[in-house]
């Protein structure tokens, strides 16, 4: 799927955030001198095809409560990893799930969890529950605790 | 002097939370903050919509938003893209930064603006980086940059299978669950 040059205007001047104004979509429309129904349409679209995956907000985790932020990572049989993989990311604490490369010999780990909870010890239960599903298929694992946001700002394409 | 020239004097950054901060937003907030979890009405009025569902008028919905937005609670309000869909591509990438170095790198790093989101983690490779590009041309030369502002070498881990993507933290059950935790 190849952007428009609507597209790209559209993922430009949305991707920071919508305005907080009673017709949103109208604002966004006023930018780009088109009408809020087309907004509207071409997001709804978007949505359809999954280039958007949802419109909403994006909370701070710390802020909620859930400051412990555990990435757990697992060096799981390349032959059982996507079975696994499935059932791992089901998990109801697990907010991302991914299969990615090993770096050896410094990173062994091809299975990557997000985990969250109000406390390590939450994180650590979440993690056990997975080492349990993983089974003698895993032969290493570790968790990786973040200490600090350094930047969260999302996607930013330049308009073009 | 080159590097001064880029080098904010400070990065920002989000300390993690601390008990003030919880006083911050109230329980209508958090079941805004859940029920925009999902999906913003693709309507004329969508914070009019919202507010019904919710018991609240569209001023306090936006005001509520506004505030958030600007302590701190909500990063962002709008829509995710998920430009690999597009051809883009989003891939983690770590270096091992040395604990005397870490506020200057992070401020090279952060420079970037294919930089989406950047962790310090509890780890030997302790900086853990997102790179979100239009394409894996883009990514990879971004990544390349990465390595040559901070003479580190840059591992990288792009996604090879994705098995679930989703954000189910309640803050309404945060917020229960901290209640009962006072209660104990």
């Amino acid at each position: 799927m190849a952007l428009t040059d609507f597209d790209r205007e559209l993922i430009a001047a949305t991707q920071t955030g919508l305005p907080l104004l009673p017709r949103p979509y109208e604002a966004v429309g006023a930018m780009l001198g088109v009408s809020g129904q087309q907004v509207r349409e071409r997001l709804a679209s978007m949505l359809e095809e999954g280039l958007i995956r949802r419109i909403g907000a994006v909370p701070n985790h710390y802020r909620l409560g859930y400051v412990a932020n555990g990435m757990t990572v697992w060096n799981v049989d390349d032959r059982l990893v996507d079975r696994l993989g499935e059932r791992v990311g089901a998990l109801p604490a697990v907010s991302h799930c991914y299969r990615r490369p090993r770096r050896l010999p410094q990173w062994p780990y091809n299975l990557f969890a997000m985990v969250h909870g109000r406390t390590r010890g939450q994180v650590e239960l979440q993690a056990q529950a997975i080492r349990e599903l993983l089974g003698d298929a895993c032969s290493g694992s570790d968790i990786l605790y973040s200490t600090a946001i350094l930047k969260k700002t999302g996607l930013r394409l330049n308009p073009g | 002097m080159f590097l001064r020239v880029l080098q904010p004097l400070k990065p920002p950054m989000i300390a993690p939370d601390t008990p003030s901060s919880a006083a911050r937003f109230d329980a209508t907030d958090r079941r805004l903050i859940d029920r925009l979890h999902g999906e913003l009405p693709m309507t004329e009025r969508p914070f009019a919509d919202v507010g019904r569902d919710l018991a609240l008028s569209e001023d306090e919905v936006l005001e509520r938003l506004r505030r958030m937005l600007a302590n701190g609670t909500l990063t962002r309000f709008g829509p995710l893209f998920q430009i690999e869909r597009a051809g883009g591509q989003f891939v983690l990438a770590a270096l091992e930064v040395r604990a005397a170095d870490f506020e200057r790198i992070t401020a090279l790093v952060n420079s970037l603006p294919e930089v989406a989101h950047n962790y310090r983690r509890e780890h030997p490779l302790n900086m853990w980086f997102v790179v979100a590009a239009e394409s894996q041309a883009a990514a990879d030369a971004a990544l390349a940059r990465v390595a040559r502002i901070t003479g580190l070498e840059v591992f990288s881990f792009p996604k090879e299978r994705e098995y679930f993507v989703g954000l189910r933290l309640s803050a309404v059950q945060a917020g229960e669950a901290k209640a009962t935790d006072g209660a104990d």
